[in-house]
């Protein structure tokens, strides 16, 4: 071990009430797979994945259901083997509460698992390649909320020096990753390795916030177990955001990733403790990613706890294993109470970003106030992690002034919440901030479309006009070339008109002076 | 089963602004009783009158904007308006000067911005420089601090309620036995009079570092200072900056001219130096907002306020000091934007 790490500091944040002791108590529980298994064919960051099975068709658990049609795609995998009876629109958990395909399983209760990717154990003896080709293939996405396909990230070329697994889990009531730190540190240790090696790095540090002193100690002595000098446990303080991928590489580092750059252009990948597991699973063991570890928790939920599930088990059957709704019972967050968005059923699936079920009384949430006006305190400003000037963003965001925000980096804004929380006048600032963006998004978008329009449009008058100027051109030219022909014909004509007439003139003038001397 | 919406962040501000505006009101409380044992109970009288015009002014104009009336008021920045115009005004006040500052502050100064969070320039300061301008005589009449044998007799509460009503002494009462100008005033005459600090500062109106009685107000002003830096109502950026901004230059002149010059301590603890920095500069509605603008937009004030005082023609300057600093917001605001992360350091 090092002498302590140098830690540095975000700017901002916030000391939050964690609420974690409501569902890290209990040991890590496993829900039993349900008699139907719902998997959405898009849940992960990029374009939704496209059908390798059919309807009536027998599948095993794990074996894949969908393939990538893109480079940021992900598969997925069978929870439990059974025969595939839908595959079409389902209610899906989306913030838009829009419904999306999905493949729908009714398992047999064998769980026969799918033997087509063989365990390897002698990834030492494979490359960075064959390692992320096993990665995609397993379906194996971001599990820390933002499911963005792994094996991307993995790809991320040369000048790689660090590998941070973010274990720093700040938002309230989230314990997922505390959970499974504390029961299956082993199997996070494997993945930095399985990591290490693919990336062909030698530098990992899996960062761990001060308020979970039991997972500290459980990686400690799963990274002394494995005796590899490669792996760092660092204990950060407790702030949110700092699991936030910027902030805590700010605090690991003391740099900064460049706000239209990623962390791998200054050196860093950073993954989720989890997705580090999971690619441990995937790599060593052949076993896709079908499960998770979700936080159930709240004062709407009977025993609150943290559960293994199958992916594509519907949130009813989860709550059920819990012991069901209290009657406080209120909302159902998917996500922390800082980010998590709000589901109107629980007839949805679990899917891969699914970190946390927060089902709220009102007192874990509690209605908002109205808002009144900013009296510009800047206590947003103090809080804000990405150094921005809230109250500014939300007098020209209210105002529709969207092109005013461009000084102040409203796409630095990463909706952390700590401006909402701090705000006297109860402003939902960040409520604010995303109508801006998806405004500023919808205009940009309608933009192309129209300058596309516009474009086809010119280019087709153009087109018009210098076919019609060409044949102008065609027309006057043949019209010169006739007028050409024409004029000297006409004009001999003439000519020998004329001349026909003043030689018949003179032949009269002849005969009129014979006449006139003889009369 | 169908749950409630709801969009993040879930968790709700701790935080209103009436809370912020009753902390600000509860610091002033130890200013105001001290205040009260060396001045009398004048300012008690003035804060009464000032309160009751601008809340019915603001009730009024709120009524005719078509507004509800109610939560505005309950969030008590009007409130704080009045009494920091109430701390602002002399502790014998006729009724009609304050209410005409009150009026001023809340109508011009606030509701026809639009107001609270839309006034651009301070409200109290608005209000106190419109009676300053159009009743000079009254404001330069102050009373002696008690418990130095300054005055002869000192106006109880009944000789105050006359004055206030009436704008003047009870028989057997005049301004040359209870009293006379404030500290700042009187050494902006003497200095006239072709006198030497030191010679000023030897008269027993002056304590060990400004007057007698002014220097335990400011001492209480400054403990509630400190009290809402405690509770991060204020920052300490901009009360820093303007005592900063005034200490300096009066520093500096001091050291070249200590017999023209007043003594840096004296300009911090006579005067409303000190109520200026922490508690009127502090508002953060007409204040700069970054911590950058917020440290020029103190200086600013500071320097102007030791400008005034020096050179210009108002014994004190810390109000108009304010209100050409609130001026000054916009473009202090457009030059202090911060770097944002990962924009690097230009």
């Amino acid at each position: 071990m090092e002498p302590d790490r140098r830690l540095w500091r975000f700017h901002g944040g916030l000391h939050l009430p964690g609420h974690k002791r409501l569902s890290n108590v209990e040991p890590l529980d496993i829900v039993p797979v349900p008699a139907r298994l719902i998997h959405p064919l898009g849940q992960h960051v990029g374009i939704p994945s496209e059908p390798v099975v059919e309807v009536g068709e027998t599948v095993q658990r794990g074996q894949p259901l969908s393939r990538a049609t893109g480079y940021i795609c992900s598969p997925v995998h069978a929870g439990s083997s059974g025969t595939v009876v839908a595959i079409g629109p389902h209610p899906i958990p989306h913030p838009s509460g829009l419904d999306g395909d999905c493949i729908i399983i009714d398992t047999d209760g064998q769980d026969m698992p799918y033997e087509g990717y063989p365990p390897l154990t002698n990834y030492r003896t494979l490359n960075g390649p064959a390692l992320r080709a096993r990665v995609r293939e397993c379906g194996i996405v971001g599990l820390g909320g933002a499911a963005f396909p792994t094996a991307v990230k993995l790809n991320a070329g040369a000048g790689l020096r660090l590998l941070i697994l973010n274990g720093a889990e700040c938002e309230p009531y989230i314990s997922c990753d505390d959970s499974l730190m504390r029961h299956r540190a082993a199997e996070i240790i494997a993945g930095a390795q399985v990591l290490l090696h693919a990336l062909e790095i030698r530098d990992c540090c899996i960062a761990i916030e001060e308020d979970k002193p039991e997972a500290f100690a459980s990686l400690e002595a799963a990274v002394r177990r494995a005796d590899d000098n490669r792996i760092e446990v660092v204990q950060v303080p407790a702030v949110y955001p700092e699991g936030g991928e910027r902030q805590l590489i700010q605090v690991l580092t003391g740099e900064e990733v460049p706000a239209a750059g990623i962390p791998a252009d200054i050196g860093i990948l950073c993954q989720n403790v989890g997705t580090a597991a999971a690619v441990a699973r995937a790599v060593l063991y052949g076993e896709p990613l079908i499960s998770r570890v979700v936080t159930v928790t709240g004062h709407g939920v009977t025993r609150p706890r943290n559960l293994e599930v199958r992916l594509g088990t519907p949130l009813n059957k989860v709550i059920d294993h819990c012991g069901g709704y209290t009657d406080e019972a209120r909302h159902l967050i998917m996500g922390g109470a800082m980010m998590g968005f709000a589901l109107a059923t629980d007839a949805v699936p679990v899917i891969k970003s699914t970190n946390c079920l927060l089902v709220g009384s009102d007192a874990d949430i509690a209605p908002r106030q109205p808002a009144s006006a900013c009296i510009r305190c800047g206590e947003c400003a103090q809080v804000c992690p990405a150094q921005l000037l809230p109250q500014q963003l939300y007098w020209h965001a209210r105002a529709d002034e969207f092109d005013k925000l461009d000084p102040y980096h409203l796409f630095g804004c990463i909706e952390c919440g700590c401006c909402d929380v701090v705000c006297p006048s109860q402003i939902p600032l960040t409520q604010y901030f995303r109508y801006a963006k998806t405004e500023i998004w919808a205009r940009e978008r309608e933009r192309r479309q129209s300058d596309h329009a516009r474009e086809r449009f010119e280019t087709r008058n153009q087109r018009i006009e210098r076919a019609e100027s060409e044949r102008q051109r065609r027309l006057e030219a043949k019209t010169r070339a006739l007028k050409q022909t024409r004029s000297s014909a006409a004009s001999k004509a003439v000519i020998d008109e004329v001349m026909a007439r003043v030689r018949a003139k003179k032949a009269a003038d002849e005969r009129d002076a014979e006449n006139g001397d003889g009369g | 089963m169908r749950f409630a919406p709801a969009s993040p962040p879930h968790l709700r501000p701790a935080t209103s602004v009436s809370r912020l505006m009753g902390e600000v009101l509860l610091a002033l409380v130890p200013a105001t009783a001290a205040y009260v044992w060396y001045f009398g109970p004048g300012l008690l009288l003035n804060m009464l009158i000032a309160t009751t015009v601008a809340v019915a002014a603001e009730s009024a104009v709120l009524a005719l904007r078509g507004r509800p009336v109610g939560a505005p008021l309950s969030d008590l920045s009007v409130i704080v308006t009045a009494v920091l115009l109430a701390f602002a005004l002399p502790p014998l006040t006729p009724w009609w000067v304050t209410a005409t500052a009150a009026f001023f502050a809340v109508v011009f100064g606030k509701q026809l911005f639009g107001g609270i969070g839309y006034n651009p320039f301070n409200p109290a300061m608005v209000g106190y420089v419109v009676v300053l301008i159009s009743f000079p005589a009254y404001l330069t009449q102050w009373l002696p601090p008690a418990g130095f044998d300054l005055a002869a007799v000192r106006p109880d509460l009944g000789a105050t309620i006359y004055y206030t009503l009436s704008g003047q002494l009870p028989d057997g009462l005049s301004w040359d036995v209870i009293g006379g100008a404030t500290p700042l005033d009187q050494v902006k005459t003497q200095l006239g009079l072709m006198r030497t600090v030191q010679e000023v500062r030897a008269q027993p109106l002056y304590g060990v570092f400004g007057a007698h009685g002014w220097e335990w107000v400011n001492n209480f002003i400054i403990l509630g200072g400190l009290w809402l830096l405690y509770r991060k109502i204020i920052r300490w950026q901009i009360p820093l900056a303007v005592l900063l901004g005034l200490m300096l230059p009066a520093t500096l002149f001091y050291l070249i001219g200590p017999g023209t010059y007043p003594p840096p301590t004296f300009h911090l603890f006579s005067g409303a130096a000190v109520l200026g920095a922490f508690f009127i500069a502090t508002d953060p509605v007409s204040a700069a907002t970054s911590d950058r603008g917020r440290l020029i937009f103190g200086a600013g004030i500071g320097l102007l306020t030791y400008v005034i005082r020096t050179w210009g023609g108002y014994p004190d300057g810390i109000a108009f000091a304010v209100l050409l600093m609130n001026m000054a917001v916009p473009a202090i605001d457009h030059y202090t934007i911060p770097r944002a992360y990962g924009h690097g350091h230009d």
